[in-house]
C-alpha cells in the first residue's frame, strides 16, 4: 500500500514537472517568433489570443489533424522511431535540473554527466529519421547534423570540466551552491561564451542550423516528416533549447540562486530565478537568430574543431593551475 | 528487493537478446541501431550496482560518440552496398573461419577471467588498493587513477595519442588546387590592395593585368 503511494506520489512529481515544461515551450515558441518579428521590426503573431500567445496551441490542433505520410521506401519503425526518441530525450533531461535547493525530481551524484549524456544522444533523433526517410535531402541532414553534434559536444564536454574544477562535484544542486559568493560567469567568461555558442550548435539553431538549412536542404532530415510527427520533432527540438538554456544557467549564472542576497531580491522564491535567467538566455538564442547569418559548413567545422576545443583545453589548464597555486581546489 | 532483480533480469534480457540481434539482423543498420540498444542496457547495469560514473561514461563515450560514428560510417556503406560484392552473400561465408578464430579466443579469455575470479575468491584480496566506501564513486576513481596509477593513466593516453595521430596520417591527402579561406588576408585586406583608380583616356581603354 505505502509501495504504491510512493509509486502514484513519483507519478505525480513528474507530471508536476513534465506540463510546465510542455507548456513552457508551447510559450517559448511564440516568444521566439515575437522576439524576430520585433528585431525585424515585423509584429510577429499577434491574433490568437492576448498578444498571440496561443498561436502555439493552435498550430499543435492544426498538426494534430493532419494527415501523417509515411513514405512507401522508408525503413517504416525507425522512421516513427524517431521523432519519439528525440521527443523523449528532450523531455528525460529535466529530471536533474534543481529548480530550489529541495525542488528537484532526482537528486543524483552524477547529475551533470547525466544532462551532458542525454544531450549527446540527442543526436540520434535527428540521424534515425535522416536515414529511415530514405531520401537524398534528409540524409545530408543527418550526416551534417551528426558531425556538427559530435564535434560541439567535445568543447562542451571540456568546458564542463573547467566548471567541474571549481566545484568539485558533480552533482547539480552542488555546482548551484558552489556559486553562492561568485557566479561562475564572472571567472569563466570566455567559456560561457564559448558554452553558449556551442549551445546554438548542439541544438541546431541559427547560425548553424545547417542540418535544414532550407536554402540548400528543403527542411533537413524533416523533410518528409508531415502532421502530428513533425510536431513532435519540433517540441523536442524547443524543450532540448530550453534545456541547454537551463543548463547554462546552472553552470554559469548560479541556478536558482537571487544575484544579490538582499530584501527584495531574496523574498522572491528560488524557482523564478531559475526560469528568469532561462529566459534570459533564450532570449538572447532568439536575438541571435534574428541577427546572425548562417555559417558555412567548412567554416562551422574549424570553429569547433581549431578554435573552442585547443582554446577551452587551454583554458583547463590554466584554471587548474591558477586553483592550484592559490589553493583554492575544493575539497581540501 | 525482487523489484530490483526483476529490473535486473528485465535489462539483461534487453542486453542479450539485442546483442544477438547485432549479429543476426540482415541490415547492418538495424544491427547499429541493435548495438546501440546494448550499450544503453549495459549502462542501465552499471547504474544499478551502483556504478553511476561508469554507466554515464559509457552512455557519453560509446553511445554518444563511438555509435554515432559507427552509425555514420554504416549508412555510408549502406548506400554503396548494392553495388560491391564484398557483401554479396557468396563472398560472406569465407570471413566465418576468422571471426571463429577471434570468437573462440575471446571466449576462453572470459572463461580464464572469470573462473579465476570464481574459484580463487582471494585474488580480489591480492589488490593493493585500500578502497574508502564513503566517497562516492567518481571521487574514488579519480584518486586512485590520478594518484597511484598516474604514470599507466599517462602512458594510455599516449597510446590513444598514437593512435589518433595514426588515424590523421592514414586518412590524410594533400589536394592541389584547393583554394582555402584565411580570416587575416581577408580582413587585412584594405581599399590600397583591392582598389586602383586608372584615368582613362577618351578612345583608349585600360589594360588590365590579372
Amino acid at each position: 500500500m505505502v509501495e504504491l503511494f510512493i509509486f502514484f506520489e513519483q507519478i505525480y512529481r513528474i507530471l508536476f514537472l513534465l506540463i510546465p515544461v510542455l507548456v513552457s515551450v508551447a510559450m517559448i515558441v511564440w516568444l521566439d517568433r515575437r522576439v524576430w518579428a520585433f528585431v525585424q521590426k515585423r509584429r510577429g503573431p499577434n491574433v490568437v489570443g492576448p498578444f498571440g500567445l496561443f498561436q502555439t496551441l493552435a498550430d499543435a490542433l492544426k498538426y494534430i489533424f493532419k494527415e501523417i505520410i509515411i513514405p512507401a521506401s522508408s525503413n517504416k519503425v525507425i522512421f516513427i522511431l524517431a521523432p519519439i526518441v528525440t521527443m523523449t530525450l528532450a523531455l528525460i533531461a529535466w529530471a536533474v535540473i534543481p529548480f530550489s535547493e529541495t525542488f528537484v525530481l532526482a537528486d543524483i551524484n552524477v547529475g551533470i554527466l547525466y544532462l551532458f549524456a542525454v544531450s549527446s544522444l540527442g543526436v540520434y533523433g535527428i540521424i534515425m529519421g535522416g536515414w529511415a526517410s530514405n531520401s537524398k535531402y534528409p540524409f545530408l541532414g543527418a550526416i551534417r547534423s551528426a558531425a556538427q553534434m559530435v564535434s560541439y559536444e567535445v568543447s562542451i564536454g571540456v568546458i564542463i570540466i573547467n566548471v567541474l574544477l571549481c566545484v568539485g562535484s558533480l552533482n547539480l544542486s552542488d555546482i548551484v551552491l558552489a556559486q553562492k559568493d561568485l557566479w561562475f560567469v564572472i571567472p569563466l567568461f570566455p567559456m560561457f561564451i564559448i558554452f553558449f555558442i556551442s549551445a546554438l550548435a548542439e541544438t541546431n539553431r541559427p547560425p548553424f542550423d545547417l542540418p535544414e538549412a532550407e536554402a540548400e536542404l528543403v527542411a533537413g532530415y524533416q523533410t518528409e516528416y508531415s502532421g502530428m510527427m513533425y510536431a513532435m520533432f519540433w517540441l523536442g527540438e524547443y524543450a532540448n533549447i530550453l534545456l541547454m538554456c537551463a543548463m547554462g544557467s546552472i553552470l554559469f549564472l548560479g541556478g536558482w540562486l537571487s544575484p544579490i542576497d538582499l530584501f527584495p531580491f531574496n523574498v522572491i522564491p528560488a524557482p523564478i530565478w531559475l526560469i528568469l535567467k532561462i529566459l534570459f538566455l533564450f532570449i538572447l538564442f532568439a536575438l541571435i537568430k534574428a541577427i546572425v547569418p548562417r555559417y558555412r559548413y567548412d567554416q562551422l567545422m574549424k570553429l569547433g574543431w581549431k578554435i573552442f576545443l585547443p582554446f577551452s583545453l587551454i583554458y583547463v589548464v590554466l584554471t587548474a593551475s591558477f586553483l592550484m597555486y592559490f589553493d583554492l581546489l575544493p575539497g581540501n | 528487493m525482487i523489484a530490483h532483480a526483476i529490473v535486473f533480469y528485465i535489462f539483461s534480457l534487453i542486453a542479450i537478446v539485442s546483442a544477438i540481434m547485432v549479429t543476426v539482423s540482415k541490415n547492418t543498420v538495424n544491427s547499429v541501431f541493435f548495438l546501440i540498444l546494448d550499450f544503453i542496457s549495459i549502462s542501465c547495469l552499471f547504474i544499478m550496482i551502483g556504478a553511476e560514473f561508469l554507466g554515464m561514461i559509457m552512455l557519453i563515450v560509446y553511445v554518444g560518440a563511438v555509435a554515432v560514428l559507427f552509425l555514420f560510417v554504416v549508412m555510408m556503406l549502406n548506400v554503396a552496398q548494392q553495388k560491391n560484392e564484398w557483401f554479396n552473400s557468396s563472398g560472406r561465408s569465407s570471413h566465418i573461419p576468422v571471426g571463429l578464430l577471434v570468437s573462440i579466443i575471446i571466449f576462453f579469455e572470459l572463461i580464464i577471467v572469470i573462473g579465476g575470479w570464481k574459484y580463487k575468491p582471494d585474488l580480489l584480496d591480492s589488490i593493493a588498493i585500500e578502497i574508502n566506501t564513503d566517497l562516492t564513486n567518481t571521487q574514488s576513481l579519480g584518486s586512485v587513477i590520478y594518484t597511484d596509477y598516474i604514470h599507466l593513466f599517462q602512458l594510455s593516453g599516449m597510446v590513444l595519442l598514437v593512435a589518433m595521430i595514426g588515424a590523421i596520417v592514414l586518412t590524410f591527402r594533400q589536394r592541389s588546387g584547393v583554394k582555402r579561406q584565411s580570416y587575416f588576408k581577408q580582413i587585412s585586406r584594405d581599399r590600397k590592395d583591392g582598389i586602383e583608380l586608372v584615368d582613362v583616356e577618351n578612345n583608349k581603354g585600360v589594360k588590365i593585368d590579372v
